[in-house]
């Protein structure tokens, strides 16, 4: 190695300390920005579910505080249950959900098996058919929609939602699991065939290789329509069948003055899903992140 | 093309249409089919028609389109303000939601202690509906209880405090940031996940040469984002031009104050529903549909041919 004069040896600390100085600048304004969405991402659904818990004066006095044993009140939870019927609001919007993604999942793999798996004239036809409905926002065939559920006699059913879903969720489902099904290896599915498989069977084989597929397809696919708004009003208003986001709006707009049930029915509708997105969010979003780097 | 991979070990494909194949594309052909593409075509066809008497519907042509056009007394005004207040609901998203996504996506595309943390909770009120977070941000925006009035007079900005929901002015745009700021997670991770592909080996030179994260964002990094930010644009677009759930909870099918905050997704459940001062009328909401599915069309026609402007990066 070559030898260096005093004075630049001396130099050396201040070059890589100045380097490494930007860098930990940008580290922490990095972390500073960070955590300032972080809180403003989380900090009024959070100040919302604590305030929930107290009396109607804590509310307004100290809404920072956490409730104590002097301002602990369950109020407005009390007027929750008395005045409306969250449970079967949730039992509603779980049946809804649950069953119009089995369908979806059900059915967007058969398309996405054939659609990858055979070339039938049409073939290419029948993907854009599907792509279409990714573009169009199945709400601007409303008028159209109701006409058709009132015909067939299911207007005020669950069943109107969970069919209205299922053909608004396809399109996306199929566009994504035609990817990963064109990717599963060709002769997996020979080798059942040569052992006398029916094309049934094959599909039956390999639906356990496209598992990681149907967790982004449900990722996607369950959060519009558990939180749906429109649907729910035009196509099944009644008491009977309202879902969580339907119900929730019509308590909210009848009790608008009552804060103290505004905010019990506000941390009733969001803190069950919230639970459930932070058991699942590392497999959530890391399905979101292979769904897009797919796409 | 993706089906030559199985020819040879198919003959039956030469058969136009096997037995099993039906089975497999029946169920979803006649769902999607029945309850998505023949709505959305026969309410274009409704647009056409208004009704006579009770059952009896009569074709009129363009009829419906023209009332909405020149109509002065409630529908031509009604439309253009939905119009403009659609455009610049989209206009507030993309300008405030997809730069900020944006930069925290490249944030937390190097490494992060904590990155996964960050990402939940800045995703989290995305899996909320609009309605439940728009009226978390009423309460909170609610002079009453004066949660963000006690922040901004915390910050020395005190003076800045309005009731933003309430004002003519400031409740479109209101509305707008709420969207925005929940679904500020969605375009993060489209964009994360672009960013987390690009192999390393594109910007290690640069580090080793003592560039910045930032230089190495602004030179490398977003030529490479490109494609993905106008396929972010596009959906913002699809989705704000949806937007209803948010305003409908706020500010009922009227979308006051003074329908400053009518889009024209309202716009188009008052005309089919009714309200106050709008009588019910399915043909003209169809029209009104009608109009929303050109608005969109010429939306996707225009993303299609900006892209093939940008030149993109093959990886």
């Amino acid at each position: 190695m070559a030898s260096y004069s005093e004075a630049e040896r001396k130099r050396w600390p201040d070059i890589v300390s100045d380097v490494d100085l930007r860098h930990l600048a940008t580290k922490v304004l990095k972390h500073w920005m960070l955590m300032a969405f972080a809180l403003l991402s989380t900090a009024p659904v959070a100040l919302v579910v604590l305030n929930s818990f107290k009396a109607r004066r804590a509310i307004f006095r100290n809404p920072y505080h956490l409730p104590n044993a002097e301002t602990f009140d369950l109020a407005g939870y009390e007027t929750v249950f008395e005045k409306s019927q969250f449970h079967l609001y949730y039992f509603n919007s779980l049946f809804v959900t649950l069953t119009a993604l089995a369908l979806i999942l059900l059915f967007g793999t058969m398309v996405a098996f054939a659609l990858a798996e055979y070339s039938f004239p049409g073939n290419n036809l029948l993907r854009l058919f599907f792509l279409l409905g990714i573009i169009i926002p199945i709400r601007l065939g409303s008028v159209s929609l109701l006409r058709l559920i009132v015909s067939l006699d299911l207007i005020g059913t669950l069943w109107a939602l969970i069919v209205v879903y299922v053909a608004g969720g396809l399109p996306l489902a199929v566009f994504i699991l035609t990817q990963f099904m064109s990717q599963v290896p060709g002769e997996l599915k020979d080798a059942a065939r040569v052992d006398g498989a029916s094309e049934y069977r094959v599909f039956w084989l390999i639906l356990p290789i496209i598992r990681p597929a149907t967790g982004t397809v449900s990722a996607i696919s369950i959060i519009p329509m558990w939180n749906d708004l429109w649907f729910p009003l035009v196509l099944a208003p009644g008491e009977a069948t309202r879902t969580v986001t339907l119900g929730a709006q019509q308590f909210m707009g009848q009790f608008s003055n009552d804060w103290n049930a505004l905010l019990a029915a506000l941390s009733l509708s969001s803190v069950p899903v919230l639970i459930i997105y932070f058991i699942s969010s590392k497999q959530l979003l890391q399905g979101l992140t292979a769904g897009a780097i797919k796409n | 093309m993706t089906a030559s991979l199985s020819q040879q070990g198919q003959p039956k494909n030469r058969k136009p249409f096997p037995l099993h194949i039906v089975v497999f594309l029946a169920p979803a052909v006649v769902i999607y089919g029945l309850f998505m593409i023949y709505p959305l075509f026969d309410s274009l066809r409704l647009g056409f028609f208004v009704q006579v008497t009770r059952g009896v519907e009569q074709f009129v042509g363009t009829q419906n389109y023209l009332t909405l056009l020149t109509d002065e007394a409630i529908l031509q005004p009604r439309l253009l303000n939905a119009l403009k207040n659609s455009f610049l609901f989209f206009a507030v998203n993309m300008l405030v939601q997809n730069p900020i996504a944006l930069f925290l996506a490249a944030a937390l595309s190097t490494k992060t202690r904590g990155g996964l943390l960050y990402r939940v909770l800045i995703f989290s009120p995305a899996i909320l509906s609009l309605a439940i977070a728009g009226f978390v941000w009423r309460l909170v925006l609610s002079p009453l209880w004066g949660v963000v009035y006690d922040i901004l007079k915390a910050l020395g900005l005190g003076a800045y405090a309005q009731p933003w929901l309430g004002l003519e002015s400031t409740a479109l745009i209101t509305l707008a940031l709420i969207s925005a700021w929940q679904y500020l997670g969605i375009p993060m991770m489209l964009y994360f996940a672009t960013l987390i592909s690009i192999p390393n080996e594109l910007f290690e030179a640069a580090y080793v040469d003592g560039a910045t994260d930032w230089q190495i964002f602004w030179r490398i990094k977003l030529p490479l984002l490109m494609p993905m930010v106008g396929i972010v644009s596009l959906l913002t677009y699809i989705g704000n031009f949806n937007a209803f759930d948010v305003i409908f909870a706020l500010k009922g099918a009227d979308a006051g104050p003074n329908y400053a905050s009518d889009t024209m997704m309202t716009f188009f459940y008052r005309t089919f529903f009714g309200s106050g001062f709008q009588k019910a009328d399915p043909h003209m909401g169809a029209a009104v549909a009608g109009t929303m599915f050109v608005i969109l069309l010429a939306g996707v026609l225009l993303y299609l041919l900006i892209r093939r402007r940008i030149r993109s990066y093959e990886l």
